[in-house]
């Protein structure tokens, strides 16, 4: 029987592809992101290839995506982010379609692995930093001063933002990858109460014993589904929050 | 000590931070219900803030049951 960690391991699908001595095999996580990407894609061209004043469900949905993460930049980040908005929807469908797409059996979840997660965070950051850096100058590192703290206090104040700004890429990588991975471990283990329920010997009540770990399992993929929706949320939310800082800075 | 059992004892003291999660989600979800409940109208802007705040508080206990499994299985 497969243990409940078994369903994170990458098998390489097209091996032996090396680039300079790099290992690029095309693996079931790539297969995922592919089918991610061609599907998010997809749906959105079809819903919008027939624009109507009166939208129908397709088209509905896909607005209502739009509206989803316009709304969200309006808010955190203000008129100027618009122009980040391409790249927040794009990080917001990735992510959201690795979530949803890993809630389907035998699927693979590519947003449970850390090397994934921390690869967008670190793209974000490095794109921040940048981005900052040539629009502010020098002016971008008053970010680590707060204003209204006297003189004095800056000697504690300054290094615990550097850490503050230096650990977000960290957290924001691991919040999603381990609620991803501790969702899909805790659904695998009560799918295996259940077997290791109806195995025991108890002259048939085991069959109806075992039933109440797979009903326990519906009211966890509820809550999975919830999560990662959420989680999609929270990571987009949190990216807003930080390109604020390459928008405005306070003086 | 044999090392299964160790390991069984940390993974155990591993998941003590949930307790605290515990308390801190029982919070935000007595001060979002009892803020709603005083002004049902502003339900909508908070119902946003309410979400980040569990998810938040949600992933420290998420940080522990790795931590525990990581003990565990490694």
């Amino acid at each position: 029987m497969a243990g409940p960690i078994d369903q994170f391991v990458i098998v390489p699908l097209v091996e032996d592809i090396s680039i300079a001595g790099y290992d690029l095999s095309f693996t079931n996580s790539s297969l995922w992101m592919v089918i991610a990407a061609v599907t998010s894609i997809g749906f959105l061209t079809y819903a919008m290839k027939h624009k109507s004043l009166v939208p129908g469900r397709f088209q509905m949905f896909s607005e209502m995506i739009y509206q989803f993460v316009a709304g969200m930049i309006r808010e955190n980040i203000g008129n100027k982010g618009r122009e980040y908005f391409p790249l927040v929807f794009t990080i917001f469908m990735f992510v959201l379609m690795g979530n949803m797409l890993g809630m389907l059996p035998y699927s693979f979840t590519y947003t449970s692995h850390i090397i994934v997660t921390a690869t967008l965070a670190a793209f974000l950051f490095a794109l921040i930093f940048i981005v900052g850096i040539a629009r502010h100058g020098a002016h971008f590192f008053s970010l680590f001063v707060p204003p209204g703290v006297p003189p004095i206090m800056m000697i504690l104040i300054v290094p615990l933002e550097v850490i503050s700004f230096i650990v977000r890429p960290i957290t924001l990588s691991v919040r999603l990858f381990a609620n991803m991975m501790a969702g899909h471990i805790v659904l695998k283990v009560f799918a295996g109460f259940s077997v290791a329920l109806a195995s025991l010997n108890l002259g048939g009540a085991q069959y109806i014993a075992s039933l109440v770990p797979a009903f326990f399992n519906v009211a966890l993929f509820a809550l999975e589904f919830l999560v990662a929706f959420l989680q999609a949320y929270v990571f987009t939310l949190l990216t807003c929050i930080y390109l604020k800082d390459t928008v405005e800075i306070h003086h | 000590m044999e090392l299964e059992a160790a390991k069984l004892i940390g993974a155990a003291l591993a998941l003590l931070p949930i307790a605290g999660v515990g308390i801190g989600l029982g919070m935000i979800f007595s001060s979002y219900n009892e803020a709603v409940g005083r002004n049902p109208s502003s339900a909508e802007i908070l119902e946003k803030k309410f979400l980040l705040t569990f998810a938040l508080t949600e992933a420290l206990a998420i940080f522990a049951l790795v931590i525990a499994f990581m003990i565990m299985f490694s």
